[in-house]
């Protein structure tokens, strides 16, 4: 296609208004910017950054409003990692019990790596605890490479508290109560 | 040795020492003023960090400073001093090392001729008597033609540059900036001749001198001897002051004319190869280049160091009044050097042969056309 290109008139041809538009524009973005009308930059570590709902962070476990692990150490995350930043140490047959009732059990341990973590979001999405999730974290440093790998008691003081107020297992409670008020015929 | 002798010999080094002084803080804040501007126009924000210790800790004061970024050209300087001054293997050494002196030392000679204000009366200072000292380092009486030659010679900085480097990209840039000088110099030449073919002179001081009585020669609206002359002849000074200022721009490679510099055509043109405080060279050649442009567009245009009130127009009688005179003059060429910088934000470069044509076709008959209607101009004048 052949765009037919418009013949200059002589006060165009002179630069003029081309040099006068542009000198408009140029003003009017240095006053826009100089009065602050205008505001492009965030001063970031000194204005902290909002990031919008459903942003994917960092990964951290949470607790539920009672306050007790909702992680059960299932390692259905550890499984789906695909690279490999979660470790989680079970309990073992004769490990410690989970500290809410009627929980199978909770982990020992559980790590990630930050520096291995992609953010995919994978663990969250396999969770069937609902207890762990990407959260609003995006800037984590650390001084060295063990820093870095933040562990159980690190990662649930970061996650804190989730809302929900669906318990799963408080379910599983109420009905063993109710099992065991059941009235039943002598 | 007379006094005599002794006290200019002293007065031209303090004279040497402080315009030096001055256009080198002036160079410093220029480059500032060119980051922040450019920022601004681009909706960026600029320099911003660096904090002057003690000062930065001042409430409200300090914060500011280092928002408006005051300290970066002491870290910029400090940085440009203590890089590795690196020369690469494939350079022809010699002429590698002496292009930067070449490209800054004609834009400083410059600043000699100008008079950045009137003359002062120091009196007697230490058993010397100094007596009145004129604001110009040497008041040469061929002065403008003194400029143009020594300014035409910045040129071989570049060129040599261009050819020392060894490179494609610099050989490009210098080729590129001995056509723009050459299609340049003679229309900036012509340009400034109906300048003085109204005042008759070619001292820079009695044009100066000249545009205090009659008003400024593109701006004649306040003079202290009002006659409808100025006026005839003002459509003629404006299209002088016009070439002027488009060749200045040319002289100094500024945009829309930077086309041996061309960072997105030639990586930086003929600067590539340089680095650390060679490549400080160029830039302060560019710079003072530009800041001796904005006087020499003042002190031909604008009046100089004059303002048309309260008898600032005329030759200072007290020392405040002399500092207020220098101050004023620093402040006309700041507003010019302003416009450099808003200008080279604005404009997109010229093509090789646009530059070429505009240069050769367009300028130069502009210029030679200006000439002739000024000459009919001041006939008329005479005759009427």
């Amino acid at each position: 296609m052949i765009v037919d290109r418009k013949e200059l008139n002589f006060w165009e041809r002179t630069y003029a208004p081309a040099l006068l538009g542009g000198l408009k524009v140029t003003l009017r973005h240095f006053i826009d910017h100089v009065t602050g009308r205008k505001k492009v930059t965030q001063q970031y570590p000194e204005e902290p950054t909002v990031v919008p709902e459903g942003y994917r962070g960092a990964p951290y476990l949470v607790k539920d409003t009672d306050g007790n692990t909702k992680c059960v150490s299932c390692q259905l995350c550890e499984f789906v990692c695909p690279p490999k930043a979660i470790k989680i140490t079970p309990p073992g047959p004769d490990g410690k019990p989970a500290d809410r009732a009627n929980a199978e059990k909770m982990p020992e341990e559980f790590e990630i790596n930050m520096l291995r973590c992609i953010f995919c979001g994978f663990c969250q999405e396999v969770c069937p605890e609902e207890a762990i999730f990407l959260q609003n974290d995006f800037s984590l440093t650390g001084l060295s490479r063990a820093e870095m790998i933040y562990d159980k008691e690190k990662l649930l003081s970061l996650g804190g508290v989730n809302k929900s107020p669906i318990k799963k297992w408080e379910h599983k409670k109420k009905e063993a109560e109710a099992q065991d008020s059941f009235p039943v015929k002598a | 040795m007379d006094a005599g002798l002794l006290s200019f010999l002293i007065f031209s080094a303090v004279k040497i020492g402080v315009v030096f002084g001055a256009v080198m803080t002036m160079f410093a804040y220029a480059v500032l003023a060119e980051r922040k501007i450019s920022a601004a126009i681009q909706d960026r924000v600029g320099p911003n960090r660096v904090s002057f210790p003690l000062i930065g800790s001042i409430p409200v004061i300090g914060p500011f400073l280092t928002r408006l970024g005051i300290w970066q050209p002491l870290v910029d300087g400090v940085k440009a001093f203590t890089k590795e001054d690196y020369t690469p293997e494939h350079v022809r050494k010699g002429w590698f090392w002496l292009a930067p002196m070449v490209a800054m030392v004609p834009s400083v000679l410059v600043l000699a001729v100008i008079p950045f204000g009137s003359s002062m009366d120091f009196g007697k200072v230490f058993g010397l008597d100094f007596g009145r000292q004129a604001m110009v380092i040497a008041d040469l009486n061929v002065g403008i033609l003194y400029t143009f030659g020594i300014v035409s010679l910045s040129v071989y900085g570049i060129v040599l540059a261009g050819y020392a480097s060894n490179s494609k990209f610099p050989f490009l840039g210098g080729i590129r900036a001995s056509a723009q000088m050459i299609s340049y110099e003679i229309a900036m030449g012509m340009s400034v001749v109906p300048v003085f073919m109204i005042i008759g002179e070619l001292n820079l001081s009695d044009i100066i001198a000249y545009q205090a009585e009659n008003g400024w020669l593109a701006f004649p609206l306040f003079a202290s001897k009002m006659n409808t002359d100025a006026f005839v002849l003002l459509p003629c000074m404006v299209v002088s002051f016009l070439i002027f200022t488009v060749s200045a721009f040319a002289e100094t490679n500024r945009l829309p004319f930077d086309l041996p510099e061309a960072e997105t055509e030639l990586v930086s043109g003929y600067n590539t190869e340089y680095g650390s405080m060679k490549f400080a060279f160029f830039f302060m050649g560019e710079y003072i280049a530009m800041i001796a442009g904005s006087a020499m567009i003042v002190v031909l245009f604008f009046g100089g160091w004059t303002l048309p009130f309260w008898g600032l127009d005329q030759t200072a009688d007290t020392l405040v009044k002399g500092v207020l005179q220098i101050l004023i003059f620093v402040g006309k060429l700041s507003v010019f050097l302003g416009m450099m910088i808003w200008v080279r934000w604005m404009l997109p470069r010229f093509r090789y042969d646009q530059l070429m044509d505009l240069g050769w076709r367009r300028i130069l008959p502009l210029a030679l056309a200006n000439i002739v209607l000024t000459a009919v101009l001041i006939y008329w004048n005479h005759a009427s």
